[in-house]
């Protein structure tokens, strides 16, 4: 049937989705972050990636980057569900700053010899990426960019052994001289 | 003795725990004991200020404080046991979680040492409860309590209400530690509750409502939730601008029922006059109420001409289903009042009376309807006798959930706010006889009735022990139709009448079971007696189950159908069988 028999209507709503970046100040408190996944997994949203780290020690303030997806309503609901819990003290949106830069961290774990030792290490030459460990049968890369340079980087070694990646997931910050 | 001891400030958690209570005012506690919490039961025995009220069931407890602090503006306080007491206060939580009732529930826990080790009813009480709370805290260190349990009170009570659990190990209870009076430091810096509106946005609104030529207004729980004062500025509101005013299941009472502005309740069971003004209104000003699915029915028809002012004290309501052109975010009263002053200083009251014309019309449409029986009790019936021979007195109203709850919303007018409890967003059977408990401890004079239904009332029913231990003269007045009466509504109307397990064969006979709790058991069977039996119940001084046999097939109506808007109404004088299976015609996809 195309019309539900219901209070609530099912809509098809075509707005687009949109990718976010948003940072989260918080106080680093046991629980917090189960209270910030919390709300992604209760009330249906995506994480693309998270990371969270303790920024200022002496006020125990930690800074969670999520990389979400929705609506612009739902980005919209995702900021202002954040915002009223108890222990957060502030949300920005990195996306709609348009200033912001977003960089990540990778660890990339390669096994060969021969020819595909002397390529990865061209292409790693070429992508900044530096070796921080090595035997005779493998590497280990270390690269940091923005993600999609990332996964152009670990494309090309899929071919040349790739054994596995370590990904930190998306840090934020936004250009110029002021802070959040 | 050591020189600690003299330190007045020194005590044990348990202490710490009634000092708080005390200092922040509380009278009365609902709660139930068990292993994890002896030493706070400990405290309690040997002191007078706080009294504690023994339910039958945490659940109980947690609906009590509910009804409790929706009466009185005040924080409703449990304190119950690890492990099952926690888990058994789970639904109310979530239920005073989407209505915003202020309630602040102590939990013991297993010593700090034993937890997670499944313990003997050890539970992850914070986890549990952290996505049915507005906040919650697991106190590790005795010296932590008092700042927690103060910003607890503070937590549930300000801003948009909700409820907080505070759970405390048992050593911790044991635990000497410092405790202090509440102090404005007790508070997380992030939380910062916005309470006064912005008023640039406050000016945009009253130009809006200036300009208005079908306005309608339309308040929810925030208004009662704000208090007395919020509700006073909205009677002014509608006063000063003339304009016709609705109001959802949360909100009955802020305007009062005999005024000459009240459309009735709006939604799926609301007043055909207040939706059908909703749906051609040109400017909707909405107060403390959210656009739930209950009020908007298909949202990409809803009120499709207005624009749209919304004042919440939420950031997170605007913008949630419906898109508004005007959102405010404060205090009701705050932000009410300063509308108030600008609209009197720079405003001038549109000419509507075309509008209410239109009204008039809706009006005469007579939505609330029912054919009159000399024969069999009709449940409308039975409410508007109720509300007859109450009218004047001091009277709390509870519900539980389901037909009989809509009923009550459409046939008891309501004149002042904190008069209504049932349980809205959540929908919980069960509410209304622990609710009721709760309202009778804070208004011992008041007469308070639980308008329920037979199928519901059985789901807390043991909290009628309670009402009789401390003598609450509550009123249980049961519509009594042997069914699910709201299941099976919509399995007749949704699911080709096969009604599916909404019938109970087996029921309690509620008179003899007055008799076994120890009160007063009423039955009423036909419409000649019911004023005598209602007047009865009315008049003795003690709890009382009152048996309403109403008519068993009856069903709610107005309802808007099938994802459909406000303009296509089922009104009770067209619901015969074949408009009510063209009107209910598709799939049956959701709730």
């Amino acid at each position: 049937m195309n019309q539900p028999a219901s209070a609530y209507f099912m809509e098809d709503r075509h707005d687009p989705i949109e990718t976010h970046t948003l940072s989260v100040l918080v106080q680093n408190e046991p629980g917090v972050l189960a209270r910030v996944i919390g709300l992604f997994s209760g009330r249906g949203y995506n994480i693309e990636s998270l990371t969270v780290s303790e920024t200022e020690n002496q006020k125990h303030v930690s800074r969670i980057t999520i990389v979400t997806t929705g609506t612009p309503m739902v980005i919209e609901q995702i900021k202002h569900q954040l915002d009223r819990m108890i222990p957060v003290y502030r949300v920005v949106d990195m996306t709609l700053t348009g200033r912001s830069i977003e960089r990540e961290l990778a660890m990339v774990k390669l096994r060969g010899t021969g020819e595909h030792r002397v390529e990865a290490l061209r292409l790693a030459e070429a992508f900044r990426a530096r070796v921080i460990d090595a035997t005779t049968e493998s590497f280990v890369f270390e690269i940091t960019g923005n993600s999609a340079k990332i996964n152009q980087f670990i494309d090309l070694m899929r071919p040349l052994g790739l054994v596995e990646v370590s990904r930190t997931g998306v840090a934020a910050i936004v250009r110029g001289p002021e802070g959040m | 003795m050591s020189d600690t001891s003299h330190d007045p400030n020194q005590m044990t958690g348990a202490a710490m725990i009634v000092r708080a209570l005390i200092d922040h005012g509380v009278k009365h506690i609902f709660g139930y004991p068990g292993g994890a919490v002896l030493p706070i039961y400990d405290e309690l025995f040997q002191q007078s200020d706080v009294e504690h009220i023994l339910v039958r069931h945490e659940q109980g407890a947690g609906h009590a404080a509910e009804g409790y602090a929706r009466s009185t503006g005040k924080p409703g306080v449990v304190l119950v046991t690890s492990g099952p007491g926690a888990t058994n206060m789970v639904t109310p939580l979530a239920d005073a979680l989407m209505d915003s009732i202020p309630l602040v529930c102590i939990t013991g826990q297993v010593p700090t040492h034993l937890i997670g080790n499944d313990a003997f009813q050890e539970c992850d009480t914070v986890g549990i409860t952290r996505p049915c709370t507005k906040h919650n805290w697991l106190v590790r260190d005795v010296n932590d309590l008092a700042k927690v349990l103060h910003e607890a009170f503070y937590v549930a009570s300000s801003g948009r209400p909700g409820p907080v659990v505070v759970d405390v190990p048992k050593d911790v209870q044991f635990a000497t530690g410092t405790y202090h009076p509440p102090r404005k430091s007790d508070v997380h810096l992030s939380y910062t509750p916005r309470l006064k509106g912005d008023a640039g946005q406050i000016r945009k609104a009253v130009a809006l409502l200036a300009s208005a030529r079908r306005p309608v207004i339309y308040s929810g729980g925030g208004v009662v939730n704000s208090g007395p004062e919020a509700s006073r500025l909205l009677r002014e509101l509608v006063e000063v601008t003339g304009f016709p005013i609705t109001s959802t299941l949360m909100g009955l009472g802020a305007y009062p029922a005999s005024g000459k502005n009240w459309l009735g309740m709006l939604g799926m069971h609301g007043t055909y006059e207040a939706n059908m003004a909703m749906h051609d209104c040109d400017v909707m000003l909405c107060v403390g109420a959210r656009f739930d699915d209950r009020i908007t029915g298909r949202t990409d028809a809803f009120s499709p001409n207005s624009k749209k002012i919304h004042i919440d004290i939420d950031p997170s309501s605007i913008n949630k289903n419906i898109r508004v052109d005007v959102p405010i975010i404060g205090d009701c009263a705050n932000v009410l009042g300063d509308l108030l002053q600008v609209f009197k200083a720079e405003a001038k009251r549109p000419d509507i009376k075309p509008w209410w014309q239109e009204v008039a019309k809706w009006r005469a449409r007579n939505s609330l309807s029912y054919k009159k029986n000399s024969d069999i009790i009709l449940p409308q019936y039975a409410i508007e006798r109720l509300f007859e021979l109450t009218r004047g007195r001091d009277t709390y109203i509870t519900t539980e959930v389901g037909q009989h709850q809509m009923w009550a919303a459409q046939f008891f007018g309501f004149e002042e706010p904190h008069r209504w409890m049932t349980s809205g967003g959540l929908g919980t059977m069960g509410y209304g006889l622990p609710a009721a408990v709760g309202v009778q401890v804070a208004h011992r004079d008041s007469l308070v009735i639980d308008i329920a239904g037979d199928a519901s009332v059985q789901m807390t029913m043991q909290e009628m022990s309670t009402a009789i231990q401390y003598e609450l003269p509550i009123k249980i007045f049961i519509l009594n139709n042997q069914y699910m009466g709201m299941v099976r509504q919509w399995q007749q109307l949704l699911h080709g009448n096969r009604l599916s397990h909404t019938y109970s064969e087996a029921l309690p006979d509620f008179v003899k079971l007055a008799d076994a709790f120890g009160c007063v058991g009423i039955r009423a069977t036909k419409p000649g007696d019911l004023d005598g039996a209602i007047q009865e119940m009315i008049d003795v001084r003690r709890p009382v189950l009152f048996d309403c046999r109403v008519a068993a097939l009856e069903n709610c109506f107005p309802m808007i159908p099938s994802g459909k808007a406000h303009n296509e109404m089922l009104l009770p004088a067209e619901a015969n069988d074949e408009a009510t299976a063209a009107a209910f015609a598709g799939g049956k996809a959701l709730v």
